[in-house]
């Protein structure tokens, strides 16, 4: 049996054997979690470091910080999100239970990016540990400090049969991939997107896809351009440009563009000091491949301001590009990384068109002090997800759901919705095996009047009114309880008075 | 890649034309705002009509909720003036009795659109969330969004239900429709095809008559959401091609729905309830209870009661009974009657080729490796499977692939529970076979091999909307974000922990 059968047999097992659904099990997994990040934290950001030249700060503030604060939302929330949730019920199922149970799938795949090596698995992990599942944890090869760390650290703090760690590259993923899920949870490009979708299909695995496209950033002339430019220079150039969700290009009216610019570099200026390549606080390109990739797309263009690079450390200057035109290779594929395009547009609705002939993105920003603009953009447009006035901050809020859309993915999770997505919703219906009398009008032989029942029992009116409601519970109830007292002798009876009732057109019938 | 396209041919209502949109000549739109699909010779029979759907979609048409409206009364309208029509189709696809029909397609359906009418203002609403300290002053929802062209494949067991369920939802979410229905409820999907476009705006919706060759070429197109029911065999080939263009779908498969018989119940009530469930339809149900498994004892106490039940039903001979259905089609017959090869028959047995009658069967001492036992039956018959006691039962049904549902009858609460609780399974009923899919606030759909995704109620609504999160942040304000800007330093790192960190709650820092 290969090694990835072996490992994910060993779950599997683990999981049926049923302790990783007691509540108190998923509690002490997850607080176990939080004593790791905690007392590890130096060894995390010292990997992380290695692998993206990223100060600890930065380290902390990107990954840790995110990290704790899901693992407590989730210690906090857990007991309330895994509870039976009852539904409302109709007038056919008044005395009986009904409620949906969340419930474990079984075994969870989580794969991780190397961008944000650290969180982007261990965030997954926490909603699936807390929805109760086994979960293969595969971080990626390309971080393999952070990779190596996981694979060392998780066994000591962590359950190591219900929550392994899997490394390596390629071959191994595909070998995993060939393996039975109950869900896929992958982060990463739409390519390899599809192909995990794929692998999932054969095995009818629900998957969460968090993929990627070039996330537009709309700038109107009425705005604070300063603080505009401030805050999308945060977002663009945070972790060297390799974020998913940073604004990719940006949309303007050309005669802003040179303002645009001026008020980056500035920024750029004040975040970095004299010497970016000296700066601490400013990363690197993960690797001599994107380095080359993303070099590649600087051909022909415009270079405003930035531009140096050293292919030794991998290091590309915040760059920006004016006068883009939408048809070069920058603006084809996702740029992930320090290199921001500026491409002219008239006017807002210039905006909305050009945003809507591409593929629909993970996240859109739009910067205006006009309200109804922002609220348009948003309505005519579709993205995995958006920030008004600011960049990649709703990624920071658990209640709002993270995911894309169209290519840019499918499912969400972060809070509340990791939960929701790594859980069978099961309904559940729990009847009396008494109470016959009421389930006649459903048996064969049929009638009209049985019909004329079931109508009576199941339909929805359109537009009833709230008393009609009141009354359509009233009656319910004393049919119910008519039936039960005078059972077999009165039941015919009561139907009648009821259908008399009916007849007198309290009720419309459809 | 656009080209110029003519204005569209408006069909006027009460046409009574096929719409059939096979050829790539299709029909125009106007000039389209979004990539457009280009018919080749070569290729694809279907991208003209998905991409007039597109265009259409693209001009913002189905968003407001006046048009959604509009949409969902005149499907209100088809199943009230066409009442007569389905009865008598599906009558002729597969005898179904006319109060099933109306049941299922007519009332059951009604519901849904009573439901989405009544409540569709608020569920478009964009869904306030709460906010975290950074956030405190901005506003945080999610917005409900249509997914664009939406592709809905329908079964032929419960036709019209099938698929005007899934679209009452993806009207109310506000997308273009292509629907397929099952060629092999022949009569239903003419009826589909040719009167359903006279009641909603052909420029949005369209319905394909396809085949299984066709399907796969129409599968060839992107499309936004693909909602799927049928088996779980076909479920992997939609999903293998919905991952070629990143389409997200909703799987309603299927599975052997397993129905366990305490010692303690009555005897009596648990017949009625199987017997109603089991032959709706003539079995053709995909939650309908597919096998029992009870005690040696119970099932010598549950054969008169089955017999009872079904002689109350359907009388001495349900072959005259016009309550009681026929099988959809002769490759179907003869797959369910090779399954009366399995244990003894002790109630039923008898069919008739012709008529593609199978009688009300009950099959005792099934061994699970009977035929019976090998495949989802869906067909009038039940096999019953000897167990010991509650727990092996229970493994029993843990052995075998996730059903659709599982039932489970006693008059102690805590085995219901138990059975409930050491199981798996899209839903579950306890002490009653079929009711918990008739609640609307309860989701409808499978887990493992029977499915993923659900629906019903709100919860189409929900399936066929893009939940987006959206955050709209102050412009002013920008001295509470100078901590998380380079460079950065210890003190900007404390207050940037203090503001976005969620702290457990009682949890004393002193400690």
């Amino acid at each position: 049996m290969g090694r990835m059968a072996e490992v994910v047999g060993r779950a599997r097992a683990a999981f049926s054997s049923g302790r990783s659904r007691p509540l108190e099990f998923r509690l002490q997994q997850l607080r176990n979690l939080q004593r790791m990040v905690q007392e590890k934290e130096r060894e995390i950001l010292a990997a992380i470091g290695a692998d993206l030249h990223k100060c600890g700060h930065n380290a902390y503030s990107h990954e840790i910080m995110g990290v704790l604060g899901e693992l407590a939302l989730t210690l906090e929330k857990l007991p309330s999100w895994a509870a039976p949730r009852p539904v409302k019920k109709n007038l056919l199922t008044l005395r009986d239970e009904a409620y949906v149970n969340p419930e474990p799938l079984g075994v969870v795949l989580v794969i991780g990016a190397w961008n944000y090596p650290f969180v982007l698995v261990i965030q997954p992990l926490i909603g699936a540990i807390a929805a109760g599942n086994a979960v293969v944890v595969k971080p990626s090869e390309i971080s393999a400090h952070t990779s190596q760390l996981i694979a060392d650290i998780l066994p000591q703090y962590l359950d190591p049969e219900l929550y392994p760690v899997v490394t390596g590259g390629v071959p191994e993923t595909t070998e995993l991939l060939t393996q039975r899920f109950d869900h896929i949870l992958y982060t990463g490009n739409s390519a390899v997107g599809k192909i995990v979708m794929a692998a999932a299909a054969k095995h009818l695995t629900p998957v969460t896809l968090e993929l990627g496209g070039k996330s537009p950033c709309y700038i109107d002339t009425d705005c604070d351009l300063a603080v505009a430019c401030r805050r999308i220079t945060w977002g663009k150039y945070m972790n060297c440009g390799q974020t998913c969700i940073a604004p990719d290009y940006i949309l303007c009216h050309p005669s802003i563009q040179s303002q645009v610019v001026e008020n980056i570099k500035a920024t750029l200026q004040e975040f970095y000091g004299e010497d970016v390549k000296k700066c601490p606080d400013y990363e690197r390109i993960i690797n001599k491949h994107h380095f080359k990739r993303i070099m590649g797309l600087l051909e022909g263009q415009k270079i405003a301001h930035g531009g140096e690079t050293d292919e030794a450390s991998c290091f590309i200057a915040p760059t920006i590009l004016t006068d883009v035109s939408a048809e070069s290779k920058v603006m084809e594929e996702e740029i992930f990384g320090p290199v921001l395009p500026i491409v002219s547009v008239k006017n807002v609705d210039e905006a909305i068109e050009f945003i809507n002939r591409r593929e629909k993105p993970l996240a859109l920003y739009v910067f205006s002090n006009d309200k109804k603009l922002i609220k348009r953009v948003i309505s005519e447009t579709s993205s995995g997800g958006v920030t008004g006035n600011d960049v990649i901050m709703h990624f920071f809020l658990a209640t709002l759901p993270f995911g894309g859309v169209g290519n840019s993915g499918m499912g969400a999770y972060h809070g509340k919705h990791s939960f929701d997505t790594f859980s069978h919703h099961r309904s559940c219906l729990i009847k009396d095996l008494k109470m016959e009398g009421t389930n006649r009008v459903r048996y064969p032989p049929s009638s009209q009047k049985k019909l004329d029942w079931a109508k009576f029992f199941i339909l929805k009116r359109f537009n009833k009114g709230r008393v009609g409601l009141i009354m359509l519970a009233l009656l319910g109830v004393v049919a119910a309880l008519v039936i039960k007292n005078h059972q077999s002798v009165l039941k015919r009876k009561a139907l009648l008075v009821v259908l008399a009732v009916q007849r007198l057109g309290w009720l419309s019938v459809c | 890649m656009q080209q110029p396209l003519q204005l569209p041919v408006q069909q006027p209502p009460g046409c009574g034309k096929s719409s059939l949109l096979s050829s790539s000549a299709g029909a125009a739109g106007a000039i389209p705002k979004g990539p457009v699909v280009c018919s080749t010779v070569s290729g694809n029979p279907y991208a003209g009509l998905v991409s007039h759907l597109r265009a259409a979609w693209l001009s913002g048409k189905t968003r407001p909720l006046e048009y959604r409206v509009a949409q969902l009364e005149a499907l209100g309208r088809f199943l009230e003036e066409k009442k007569q029509d389905i009865l008598e189709a599906t009558a002729l696809d597969m005898g179904k009795p006319s109060f099933e029909a109306y049941f299922t397609e007519i009332l059951l359906c009604k519901n849904e659109l009573n439901d989405t009418l009544n409540n569709l203002s608020h569920w478009m609403k964009d869904e306030h969330v709460d906010k975290n300290l950074v956030t405190q002053l901005d506003s945080a929802f999610v917005r409900k969004e249509p997914y664009g062209v939406v592709l809905i494949i329908a079964p032929w067991n419960y036709p019209i239900h099938l698929f005007l369920v899934p679209l009452i939802g993806a009207i109310a979410a506000g997308n273009c429709v292509v629907i397929k229905p099952s060629e092999i409820s022949k009569n239903t999907e003419r009826l589909v095809a040719e009167l359903l476009t006279c009641y909603l705006d052909s420029d949005c919706f369209a319905v394909v008559t396809a085949g299984v060759e066709e399907t796969t070429r129409l599968l060839e197109n992107k499309f936004d959401y693909i909602f799927f029911t049928g088996s779980p065999s076909v479920g992997r080939i939609i999903m293998t091609a919905a991952a070629k263009h990143l389409t997200p779908v909703t799987l309603e498969l299927g599975g052997k729905n397993p129905c366990y018989v305490s010692d303690t119940c009555d005897v009596q009530n648990v017949a009625r309830r199987v017997v109603w469930g089991r032959f709706f339809n003539a079995g053709q149900t995909c939650i309908a209870p597919d096998y029992v498994l009870c005690s040696v004892e119970m099932q010598e106490k549950l054969m008169p009661a089955l017999r009872e039940a079904i002689t109350e039903y359907f009388g001495s001979n349900p072959r005259e009974s016009p309550d009681f259905a026929r099988i959809v089609g002769d490759k179907q017959f003869q797959r369910v009657r090779a399954l009366l090869r399995s244990g003894r028959v002790a109630i039923g047995g008898q069919t008739d080729e012709k008529e593609r009658y199978i009688a009300p069967t009950v099959l005792a001492d099934v061994q699970p490796s009977d035929p019976a036992m090998q495949e989802e039956i869906f067909g009038p018959i039940l096999p019953i499977v000897v167990v010991a006691n509650m727990d092996e039962a229970i493994d029993f049904i843990n052995a075998r692939p996730r059903p659709l549902a599982i039932y489970a009858f006693s008059c102690d609460s805590k085995v219901v529970n138990q059975v409930l609780e050491r199981t798996s399974s899209g839903g579950f009923c306890g002490n009653d076979t079929l009711m918990h899919v008739m609640l609307t606030s309860l989701p409808f759909g499978g887990t493992g091999n029977s499915g993923l995704g659900k629906y019903h109620g709100k919860f189409t609504f929900d399936t066929f909307s893009h939940h987006r999160g959206c955050l709209h942040r102050n412009m002013g304000l920008e001295a509470i974000n100078s901590p998380r800007y380079p460079p950065y330093t210890q003190q900007k790192l404390g207050l940037m922990t203090a503001t976005f960190e969620i702290k457990r709650k009682g949890m004393c820092t002193l400690l």
